[in-house]
């Protein structure tokens, strides 16, 4: 069991590597390798439910580590471990990846083979980000999960697949390129003030803690400007957003629910992580532009929301909506914010990924998004209404299905916020995104789900298969589970979510966890031996 | 105490909901469906009636009857548990809600025959009656918010429940964006209430104290604060009491239809007429006035909200009462009469008279249900007809749902025996002698000629509706004649569709008996149901029983403004929510009561016998508006039952439209034109694409030097190789050395 980190990342690996060897073999079918490609990550996400077991528990610090050498000359280390926050998104990832498989079931024709391996390559690169402690890592499986999903809206996207992919590949690396420089950076300056040459995010961690290594202030604001870019583009931060609805909206159904459910998290998690850990100082600092820039997300967010008339572009918009309360929550400082801006990843993943695979088994039998080529979808397509309607109160965040738990935590943090003043305004502003949520999401059901119907192609639809509701069923049943029960989720991340905050609110002691300190004594022998 | 069996009453209906989805679905049998829905709303009522009138039950003792789930949310301090309770206030509204909801259950299996949509609507009722009572048991504030947004969530699948009405689903999105407008306040109001009571050390949202699992009550936190906010603008904005009292008023306002968010309770008409009674009449619309009543200990304390609340209450009724008057479907006059009269509970609220408010809402809810079941009856009767002016003369045809009509008619005019009398006339007579706690002087009664001008037009409406359906000339078998009002123009009318398709070729007729039944037993409590709650006033006149149980059961559990405070009432029993003794209010004295010396002991048993003639006086005077009323509605409209209304009431005074221009298509065009095409697509992408040509033409102009001579190449290499080793013999790490200042 100590390897299973790596088994986690390896899978999908190795399941790419099958779908490949399979496609040489004498006899083989195309339409075979959807179920390779299924296999692998279902058995990933059933490996990856070991992880409550063995990292379950109220300890802050990782767990499940695996440490090995990696390139000895620059120090770099294959350094896996989870904690209470990276433990949910990996399964967000493991869960979201077999219904995305499956939702391309019928919609992916061409270049099947290809297209699973670059699935299964993705997911691999996304398990990776969540679970690396070492920056090189990290940064590895945060560009390596760029490369696929540039190829899947590229190929299988919609009209503007060219422009779109582009786009999203140039926004996204720029910021990451500027990460790469801050973590050399922050590589240099541990080495000259330790002697260590790492890329371990605990050690790192550790010795700033520890005052053996301190970081200057300016150092630590561009640092963290540079770390903050990559993600910021990534949750995406207005104003820099604009990938997101193009990548969203041309992207295959599958692509948009791993663009929303996962990959935007990968942001949010890199603030959390090593932003709010490694720049402590800096964090607070920045927090009153962010969390400016945050409600000004949630709010604009939704207003351009409203007024699209594609509905996969209003779901996209609604993400920058969405992530603007987690970017809220996060910068609050507060045990509820912060909390409640890690469940608000967790619901976002589940309720937006939904909503996309509703609006691509629509597209699939109508081949349009725009509103207003539907209308009256209740009649002849009530399992699919059903859905949809439910899914969309968890976006609008209706007690008791997973979006209130979140915002409201959030808000709730952000009120009891001690950086910036006037909070309360910050929460009121804030509290109106709820609002606009009703407003663009009903008002959206409403011309295409209820009313009457406007043409006779809609009267004819087909109403959702057994495998459409299979593939949504478990989104739905997590969407009240996690809004009537919230407490498995909560009590799991708390100690992590208190130590990331505790080291912001005093960055000389938080933190990871104390059995690193002994471990930084052995690993400088070691150097020092070599 | 605690009961586990307490969460019955609200899984039942859970329960009924969704066998209903998922089984009735398939058999798609209307007896089966039926008997599931009204089973499970009956055993709601069975279990309610037992945890209320038992020997410990929860009107009988002091001690709510509780039931703890489970720990819903727990982050940091902050606790919201899924736990019920059922004390004397929830008690009452238990009550009548299940047994109303049961009642209008009965009614439409009835009404809802033959409809193709039968198990879905009964599985959204019942998920009503889950939501509804989770709202009214709820232990803390925040799963009253989860039935709070429960319900609003049933009011919007109901009222778009006939999806083949154009005006459905706008009516239903309506509905929800108002309600969660107001939800804003009432979410940010609970965090207040939070943050209020941890600036306290209690921090707590629970309605009650629960030692066994570590919770205090917030409220009972509230109730022991001496001091209360001052009357002033500025407390509204202050963060404390008033700041909360202000949000979670905001929050009523949207769920109760009061201005400015009443907009979305005339529309929501366009559901079924049984939703109507259920949802927008009986219970869920006056969930706003329970959520005031339950806090009323931080109502107490904020003075200026509660002038807020008596102003827009009084103000609501008035408003409405006069829409009503114009209004010529059926439906559309008891939609503003029931805004109109929840005014009249606002009202109450804000000038401290929190029992007479629940009183009002409880009897209100007999004779609106009756009424809405009655125009219900009316409607199945002539095929779907709801414009009054193809009624008529009904009467004849229809004679059991003339009677009990009859009944509702006179309770909601105020006719003295029937139920609405004694609540309305008690919620005006305790406007008029209200205290200075949260009126400057004076005020209470110009409120009070506000409420009775509404009383009177009230009358007025509610008989013009009665003339116009019952009696007079049978219109229905004409033909629609009159030139059409401007009245269809908009999508939000309900008539329009209906013209057409009903051709009356079949006489109306009296509708079955799954149907008169409840509305015989709702004419019997619109009769007598007042009765519970007859003030001493009146009661003593008759040398009968002299006790006012509604008031003496309720009393203790709400907090009494300062004013209204006695000596003599804290001292019995020890009630649960006492309040303090009463405290100086900017200076002024804090007992002030109308005909009487300060400090004297008052209370309704205890009034002087000046008081006591007084209010006997009043209870005239609410009989003399109710009978002009009665008399100017029957002389005006018996004769000309078309008389053309004003205009401008008949266009509810364009609030709509103003709304509209003012508010929605402002912010629509500034998203779609501003934000989304200039500011996202222009700005924001044109920075973009501009940054991109520049690099794209910056690599175009490096393209010249490409030029395919390996000299060239040569030399550019040797160039790059001299600057770069320059600058690093120069600099050495200067950007290092940079970054570790």
């Amino acid at each position: 069991m100590n390897h299973l980190l790596t088994i986690l990342v390896l899978l999908p690996l190795i399941g790419a590597a099958t779908t490949l060897i399979y496609s040489f073999t004498p006899g083989a079918r195309e339409s075979h390798h959807r179920w390779i490609a299924l296999g692998f990550s279902t058995l990933s996400f059933l490996v990856s439910l070991l992880l409550i077991q063995s990292a379950s528990g109220n300890i802050a610090s990782f767990r499940l580590e695996e440490n090995y050498s990696w390139i000895t000359s620059i120090g770099a280390r294959f350094h896996l471990g989870v904690d209470g926050i990276s433990l949910w998104l990996v399964l967000l990832t493991t869960l979201l990846m077999p219904i995305s498989i499956l939702s391309s079931w019928t919609a992916i024709t061409r270049r099947q083979l290809t297209y699973y391996i670059l699935m299964l390559l993705l997911e691999s690169a996304m398990i990776g980000v969540f679970i690396s402690l070492d920056l090189l890592l990290f940064y590895l499986f945060f560009e390596a999960s760029l490369i696929p999903m540039f190829f899947l809206i590229g190929i299988w996207g919609g009209e503007r697949k060219i422009y779109a992919a582009v786009k999203f590949f140039i926004y996204t690396s720029v910021g990451s390129l500027l990460m790469l420089v801050g973590i050399i950076a922050l590589y240099f300056i541990h080495q000259r003030a330790t002697g260590i040459a790492t890329f371990d995010y605990a050690i790192l961690v550790d010795t700033l803690r520890s005052g053996a290594l301190t970081i200057s202030p300016r150092a630590e604001f561009w640092l963290f400007l540079a770390f903050a870019f990559a993600f910021c583009i990534k949750i995406p931060l207005w104003p820099l957003h604009t990938w997101l609805p193009d990548a969203h909206t041309e992207a295959p159904t599958a692509g948009s629910v791993i663009l929303a459910g996962i990959l935007l998290k990968m942001g949010t998690y890199g603030l959390l992580r090593f932003n709010f850990g490694l720049f402590p100082n800096a964090a607070k600092q920045f927090a009153p532009i962010m969390i400016t820039l945050a409600v000004i997300g949630i709010i604009y967010g939704a207003l351009v929301a409203m007024v699209q008339p594609d509905v996969k572009r209003l779901v996209a918009y609604s993400s920058v909506s969405h992530m603007g309360f987690v970017v809220l929550g996060l910068f609050s400082f507060t045990e509820e914010g912060m909390q409640g801006a890690l469940y608000q990843m967790l619901t976002h993943g589940v309720s937006t990924g939904a909503l996309f695979l509703i609006v691509g088994m629509i597209y699939e039998r109508r081949h349009t998004r725009m509103i207003s080529d539907f209308g009256g979808l209740a009649r002849p397509m009530p399992w699919f209404s059903a859905f949809f309607v439910i899914a969309s109160l968890s976006s609008i965040g209706l007690p008791f299905l997973n979006g209130f738990v979140g915002e409201f935590l959030i808000m709730m943090g952000a009120w009891t916020s001690t950086i910036v003043r006037h909070v309360w305004i910050v929460t009121m502003l804030a509290g109106t995104g709820m609002i606009w949520a009703a407003v663009y999401m009903l008002w959206m059901l409403q011309r295409v789900v209820f009313g009457t119907k406007t043409s006779e192609a809609n009267a004819k639809l087909s109403d959702l298969n057994a495998r459409e509701i299979g593939l949504l069923v478990p989104l739905l049943v997590l969407m009240f589970f996690m809004g009537i029960y919230p407490s498995t989720f909560l009590s799991r991340s708390r100690a992590s979510i208190e130590a990331a905050r505790q080291r912001i609110s005093s960055p000389q002691s938080g933190g990871v966890n104390i059995a690193l300190t002994e471990r930084r004594g052995s690993l400088r022998e070691q150097v020092h031996h070599r | 105490m605690q009961s586990n069996l307490l969460s019955l009453i609200i899984f039942a209906p859970l329960l009924g909901a969704a066998i209903n989805w998922f089984v009735g679905r398939r058999l798609r049998r209307e007896r089966f469906i039926g008997i599931v829905a009204c089973a499970s709303v009956g055993v709601s009522t069975i279990i309610a009636f037992y945890f209320a009138f038992k020997s410990d039950g929860a009107l009988r003792t002091m001690q709510p009857v509780m039931d703890h789930l489970w720990t819903w949310i727990q982050v940091g301090a902050f606790r919201a548990d899924f736990g019920l309770a059922m004390d004397r206030l929830s008690g009452i509204y238990a009550l009548f809600v299940t047994f109303v909801g049961l009642l209008i259950h009965i009614f439409a299996t009835g009404y809802m025959r033959g409809d193709d949509g039968y198990y879905r609507f009964f599985a959204y009722l019942n998920l009503f009656m889950f939501a509804m009572l989770t709202l009214v048991l709820a232990d803390n504030f925040l799963l009253m918010f989860v039935g709070w947004e429960g319900v609003g969530l049933c009011s919007y699948l109901l009222i778009g429940y006939y999806l083949d009405r154009d005006e459905a689903a706008p009516a239903a999105k309506k509905a929800f964006i108002a309600n969660r407008v107001g939800d804003w306040g009432f979410v940010l109001g609970i965090m207040l209430v939070f943050f209020f009571t941890s600036s306290l050390g209690k921090a707590s949202i629970s309605f009650f104290d629960k030692p066994a699992y570590g919770v205090a009550s917030a409220l009972n936190t509230i109730v022991a604060i001496p001091s209360v906010d001052p009357f002033s603008w500025h407390a509204i904005f202050a963060g404390g009491i008033t700041s909360i009292a202000v949000l979670l008023f905001i929050g009523a306002t949207g769920k109760s239809a009061q201005i400015p968010l009443f907009v979305w309770l005339p529309d929501a008409m366009a559901g079924p007429t049984p939703v109507s009674a259920l949802i927008h009449a009986a219970t869920m619309v006056t969930a706003g006035v329970y959520m005031v009543v339950r806090c009323s200990a931080i109502y107490t304390h904020a003075p200026t909200a509660m002038f807020i609340i008596a102003v827009i209450g009084a103000v609501t009724a008035l408003f409405a009462a006069t829409i009503g008057i114009a209004q010529n479907d059926i439906k559309k006059v008891l939609a503003y009469s029931t805004i109109s009269q929840l005014g009249y509970m606002f009202l109450a609220c804000g000038v401290g008279a929190f029992v007479a408010a629940i009183f009002h809402v409880m009897t209100h809810a007999f004779f609106k249900a009756q009424l809405f079941l009655g125009s219900g009856s009316v409607i199945t009767g002539l095929h779907h007809e709801q414009d009054m002016r193809r009624m008529g003369g009904l009467r004849k045809y229809m004679p059991i749902t003339w009677l009990t009509m009859c009944a509702g008619w006179l309770a909601i005019c105020g006719v003295p025996i029937f139920a609405g009398f004694f609540s309305k006339d008690q919620i005006l007579w305790k406007t008029w002698v209200a205290g200075q706690f949260s009126l400057p002087a004076g005020f209470g009664k110009v409120l009070w000629f506000i409420g009775a001008v509404t009383a009177l037009l009230t009358a007025v409406y509610m008989t013009r509706l009665m003339v116009m359906t019952f009696g007079g000339s049978e219109r229905f078998r004409e033909h629609h004649v009159e030139p059409t009002v401007s009245l269809h123009h908009n999508e939000h009318e309900t008539n329009e569709s209906q013209i057409d398709n009903s051709r009356h070729s079949h006489e109306p007729h009296e509708s079955p008996l799954s149907m008169t039944v409840p509305l015989v037993v709702l004419a019997v409590l619109s009769t007598i149901g007042g009765l519970v709650g007859v003030p001493y006033a009146i009661s003593s006149l008759t040398g009968g029983h002299p006790e006012n149980y509604f008031e003496k059961t309720l009393s203790p559990v709400v907090s009494a403004v300062p004013a209204n405070e006695t000596a003599e009432r804290g001292g019995q029993n020890e009630p649960i929510w006492l309040s303090p003794k009463p405290e100086p209010v900017d200076g002024r004295p804090a007992v002030a009561q109308v005909g009487e010396a300060p400090n004297s002991a008052t209370g309704v048993e205890t009034a002087s016998p000046q008081e006591i003639s007084q209010e006997r006086i009043f209870a005239l005077i609410s009989i003399a508006i109710a009978l002009s009323g009665i008399g100017i509605g029957w002389f005006m409209f018996q004769a000309q039952p078309l008389r053309r209304m004003p205009s401008l009431l008949e266009h509810k005074y364009y609030v709509d439209e103003i709304y509209d221009a003012a508010i929605i298509n402002p912010i629509h065009v500034a998203s779609r034109e501003g934000l989304w095409k200039i500011f996202d697509l222009g700005v924001i992408d044109g920075l973009i694409h501009s940054l991109g040509k520049t690099v794209v033409n910056f690599g175009r102009t490096f393209r010249y030097m490409q030029i395919g001579f390996a000299r060239g190449y040569a030399a550019i290499i040797l160039a790059g190789a001299i600057i770069i080793i320059g600058y690093f013999a120069y600099n050495g790490a200067h950007v290092l050395r940079f970054l570790m200042r």
